[in-house]
């Protein structure tokens, strides 16, 4: 190194180690062709030999799923023990021939068979594969006394997920099914490839799935000694594996039960909170469906039913339907109006029947109106007119701030699926979303017209059961917002204890209690002298509640009165509620599709429900629709 | 009517201009390998070859893209990705996921990044733009500072802790070192240093990786824990013989002896199937790699794509020597892949983010001399 640079003789001494690194490059490749001759020409024998006895394998023992259980402890999910009859096909000589032999011994269907080709295609030679599975106990019988006619074919204890009450909050609890490449690639990036080693079933949705790693368990492992062949000669060695973890829900599993009865064959849903902690009491959807189809692989022709029903079952309404609130909406617009300042309790309106915007008329279901108005009538009455001209009022932007701040249009983050994806955000409408929503600038505008109608819960809006469900518990809890979850707490196997799934709000929106106790006192009127009080008669609790109705219509359509509602399309039913008043313990929402007017459909389930949870009284039959229940009293 | 296939040729001449042919083939033939090897080593399953092909497909489009970018242009991206590079990896630090008990991976929300990954290259590119702008003036505290460039980022990685990554990304800034001429006195001594430092390195190791050294010594003290992985790999070399047991007829890899066979061991995997023959064919496609590199570093026009271009190639060098030493037992075991062999998507990506800078330097050679 010297002050003297010259190009030249760097360039030559740049060469000069580039030489030098080739001379280095090849010493170490000879070094590891050195080393590879040693190994597989001169040791070659010694190898081949250990390779010959290499005779420990590892074979993975698959633990016990965790149990799910309800807040009284009765069983939704768990695992019980079943003989399979089961083929090591490296022992079983022709497969064919076994197999139709073993038919002369036990039922073998061809549903039996297609399992067995398609998980002999994805086995490892030194695995047994199930042929039957649930061999009743003639059957064991009578394989135990001619087993010597079938090498390489044993019958094995197994245990088999099952949820024993079949149908009921089938949404809620989800089912597993067989791993696919979908779900490795989950478990991959979870980096939980090695614990699911021999692990044959994974959470697909529900509860089963957004918990998998927790239900699932460590696996343990055999020491095995194998034959060169793979075959297994016999144990050395066992580390057993740890059970998963057992979850206790929020949900109260009889509460779920009737209240899906309630329904009968209607579509509908329902989620039941309790406001002081988001624990979820009943998630009901209907049509529900029967999860123990799903375990052993779903065969074609209960899947075709299952997906092509016209009620679609399998769509869980309270996270995925998105619905217009109808006039449930009302109290939420009214508490906006005293927060904002835009409207005080007793500031009246006189109502005409009619609202006017521009050239367009706004009515109110009831002909001539409502006289004057005050914020207690409208929401008593379900005063339409009053709405429109307070949305008008209000503007777009302040309905969208408040609506927002409590969970409308936004994933609740419930705990069922593998993620938030799977929940729907519905639509809470706002200039900014018709921007994002919509292609052409023409229908990028928010015209000042589609505010109107907002306010009763209609035109854009679109929210999902379990959104109304945290509003309305939101609501009345006093502003203190919950995020709604199943999970009461994990109970670790291992330890013994039980890890509570916190109760943190997620929010205090600080309402002030003079606002408050105005819409209380109005949602309680609903049930006393309003829409909801043919519904709650002689309720010996206070109940406070709102009925809603939601015009089905496309929302492509985009301008509210071309979407004019066509007659045979029934209303869909609303109603939101929460009792007791003073210190509610439970909140829900209910929506009954096409089920008319939410008084009639709606409300008598949340009265069951209601009675159930708080008086522990048992519906009498099904909640049987109240057919004459507002007819001078249909405002909504 | 006769355009058109002129036009075509015209195309197909300007897309496959900055192609250095005898690279592209010998990277390509070792991917086949690679391939069919992933294929046996997954048998159960094409699911990994697929994605691995398509890995392949989205790491050719990425080489073929950069050997077009002129090497001036990639001197632009030598701060900023470098100063990316150690942002990424203080926040790796102050705010990774810890997977396994290391501290390598950032959460973007939808994915996780391993941004020690971006050093490989951020490292070359940064020292060889420093030497280039201090050519004329070089002095000896100009190798301090490129030292220091080199150990912080290399303390970083070798702190999450990711032994392997931080060798590769210490030795390639090394090599960038050695080619801008540190004086041989100053590596002899290095070389005392380090024997003289053995003994307190050996203190400052973590536990797993002291087991692996004496592992390595003898791999029969612990049979099931560290030691069996190095002890079912040999054996796999050892038992493929001279010419192997053929392809898809490795016993220890069917039969599930031998360890992640599809990524860091996946040359047990191949040794066991094609034996000796085999391992000379790899070990020979390699040295042309690596000469084929040396050459573009000789005939290069600038300081810049002279170092960079010897330092990416003797890095290709190293990931292949220590993976094959230490699946071979003569190594301990590190978390490093062989190159374009192992089954893995960023890895593969960032190698050829390598050749295409190589075909970069290669390519442009003459327009600069112009």
């Amino acid at each position: 190194m010297g002050d003297f640079h010259n190009s030249e003789a760097d360039l030559d001494r740049f060469r000069f180690r580039l030489g030098f690194a080739a001379v280095f490059v090849l010493l170490a490749f000879a070094l590891l062709l050195g080393r590879f001759i040693w190994l597989q020409v001169i040791q070659h024998d010694f190898y081949r030999t250990r390779a010959e006895d290499n005779r420990i394998a590892l074979i993975p023992v698959v633990p016990n799923r965790g149990v799910i259980t309800d807040r009284n402890g009765v069983v939704l999910a768990h695992n019980y023990s079943a003989f399979t009859l089961e083929i090591t096909p490296s022992q079983a000589g022709k497969l064919d021939e076994t197999i139709d032999a073993l038919a002369e011994v036990v039922e073998i269907q061809p549903k039996d068979r297609k399992r067995f080709k398609r998980l002999l295609d994805e086995a490892k030679n030194f695995e047994s594969i199930p042929i039957r599975t649930r061999l009743s106990d003639g059957e064991v019988a009578r394989f135990a006394a001619q087993r010597y006619r079938f090498p390489g074919v044993e019958i094995k204890a197994r245990l088999f997920r099952q949820y024993p009450l079949g149908h009921v909050a089938s949404h809620a609890i989800g089912y597993i099914g067989r791993i696919t490449d979908r779900d490795l690639k989950w478990i991959e990036e979870s980096e939980q490839q090695a614990n699911y080693k021999g692990t044959d079933h994974i959470g697909k949705t529900g509860l089963e799935q957004h918990y998998e790693f927790e239900l699932h368990g460590e696996t343990g492992y055999e020491q095995v000694e194998i034959d060169a062949g793979g075959r297994a000669l016999r144990s050395l060695k066992r580390i057993p594996p740890v059970p998963g973890n057992n979850l206790q829900l929020t949900l109260d599993a009889k509460l779920q039960e009737i209240t899906e009865k309630a329904f009968g064959d209607r579509k509908g849903a329902l989620v039941a909170i309790d406001p002081t902690t988001g624990g979820i009491l009943a998630l009901v959807s209907t049509p529900t469906f029967d999860p123990n189809l799903f375990i052993d692989g779903i065969s074609p022709e209960n899947w075709k039913e299952l997906n092509e029903h016209p009620d679609k079952p399998m769509i869980n309404r309270t996270i995925n339907g998105a619905y217009p609130p109808g006039s449930t909406f009302k109290p939420f617009m009214a508490l906006a109006a005293l927060e904002t300042g835009k409207r005080t309790a007793g500031q009246a309106i006189a109502d005409p029947g009619y609202f006017t915007f521009g050239n367009h008329t706004f009515r109110d279901d009831k002909k001539g109106g409502h006289g004057m108005v005050d914020m207690y009538k409208s929401i008593v009455h379900s005063c339409d007119t009053y709405y429109y001209m307070l949305a008008n009022d209000m503007g777009i932007d302040n309905i969208a701030k408040f609506m927002g701040s409590l969970g409308l249009g936004q994933r609740t983050g419930i705990d069922i699926g593998k993620d938030d994806s799977g929940e729907s955000k519905g639509v809470l409408p706002s200039p900014e979303w018709k921007r994002q929503r919509f292609k052409r600038p023409e229908q990028q505008k928010w015209y000042a017209g589609e505010t109107v109608s907002i306010g009763i819960g209609q035109g854009y809006n679109a929210y999902t059961p379990i959104q109304l469900a945290q509003a309305t518990a939101t609501l009345a809890n006093n502003g203190v917002m919950f995020r709604p979850h199943l999970v009461r707490h994990i109970v670790d196997t291992k330890s013994g204890e039980k890890r509570p799934i916190e109760p943190k709000p997620i929010r205090d929106l600080g309402w002030k209690r003079q606002n408050l106790d105005v819409i209380h006192r109005a949602m309680l009127g609903v049930n006393k002298e309003g829409t909801g009080a043919r519904a709650f008669a002689g309720a010996p609790y206070q109940a406070a509640g709102k009925t809603g109705t939601a015009q089905v219509f496309s929302l492509k359509g985009a301008q509210y009165k071309e979407s004019a509602v066509r007659k045979h399309l029934r209303d869909h039913a609303l109603f939101i509620a929460y009792a007791p008043v003073e210190a509610p313990k439970i909140a829900l929402a209910v929506l009954v599709e096409n089920g008319g007017f939410g008084a009639q459909s709606a409300a008598p389930i949340a009265r069951m429900v209601m009675d159930y949870y708080l008086l522990g009284k048992l519906p009498g039959g099904a909640a049987a629709e109240d057919a004459d229940a507002v007819e001078d009293d249909n405002e909504e | 009517m006769i355009d058109l296939p002129t036009t075509l040729r015209r195309w197909w001449h300007q897309a496959i201009a900055h192609i250095d042919f005898p690279l592209f083939i010998i990277t390509l033939a070792i991917m086949t390998i690679g391939l069919a090897t992933v294929n046996s080593a997954t048998y159960d399953s094409t699911h990994r070859m697929l994605s691995q092909a398509g890995n392949m497909g989205i790491a050719v489009v990425v080489m073929w893209l950069v050997a077009r970018l002129p090497p001036q242009k990639l001197m632009g991206f030598a701060i900023p990705l470098y100063v990316l590079g150690v942002v990424l990896l203080l926040a790796v630090f102050l705010f990774g996921i810890t997977v396994n008990g290391a501290r390598r991976w950032l959460s973007l929300g939808f994915t996780r990044i391993q941004p020690s990954e971006i050093m490989k290259i951020a490292m070359p590119l940064m020292l060889a733009w420093y030497f280039q702008k201090y050519e004329a003036t070089l002095r000896l505290k100009h190798y301090a500072g490129a030292t220091l460039l080199l150990l912080v980022p290399f303390a970083l990685v070798a702190k999450q802790p990711d032994l392997g990554t931080a060798l590769l990304i210490g030795s390639v800034g090394f090599y960038v070192i050695f080619f801008a001429g540190l004086p041989w006195k100053i590596i002899g001594g290095l070389i005392a240093a380090a024997a003289a430092a053995a003994p307190f390195i050996w203190n400052v190791l973590h536990d797993y990786q002291r087991r692996r050294i004496m592992t390595l010594i003898d791999p029969t003290t612990d049979p099931l824990g560290s030691g069996y992985h190095i002890i079912q790999s040999t054996i796999a070399i050892g038992s493929g013989g001279p010419v192997g047991k053929g392809y898809l007829n490795g016993t220890q890899t069917h039969l599930e002896f031998i360890p992640e066979k599809h990524t860091d061991f996946i040359f047990a995997v191949y040794s066991e199937e094609w034996g000796l023959l085999g391992n000379a064919v790899l070990l020979l496609l390699y040295t042309l790699l690596i000469g084929r590199g040396l050459m573009i570093a000789s005939a290069a026009p600038t300081l810049f794509s002279r170092l960079l271009a010897g330092a990416i190639t003797l890095g290709f060098f190293t990931y292949a020597f220590i993976n094959m030493g230490m699946v071979s037992g003569i190594l301990p075991v590190v978390g490093v892949p062989l190159p374009f062999m192992s089954y893995g998507g960023t890895a593969l990506v960032t190698l050829f983010l390598g050749i295409g800078i190589l075909m970069s330097i290669q390519t442009h050679r003459m327009l600069v001399k112009k």
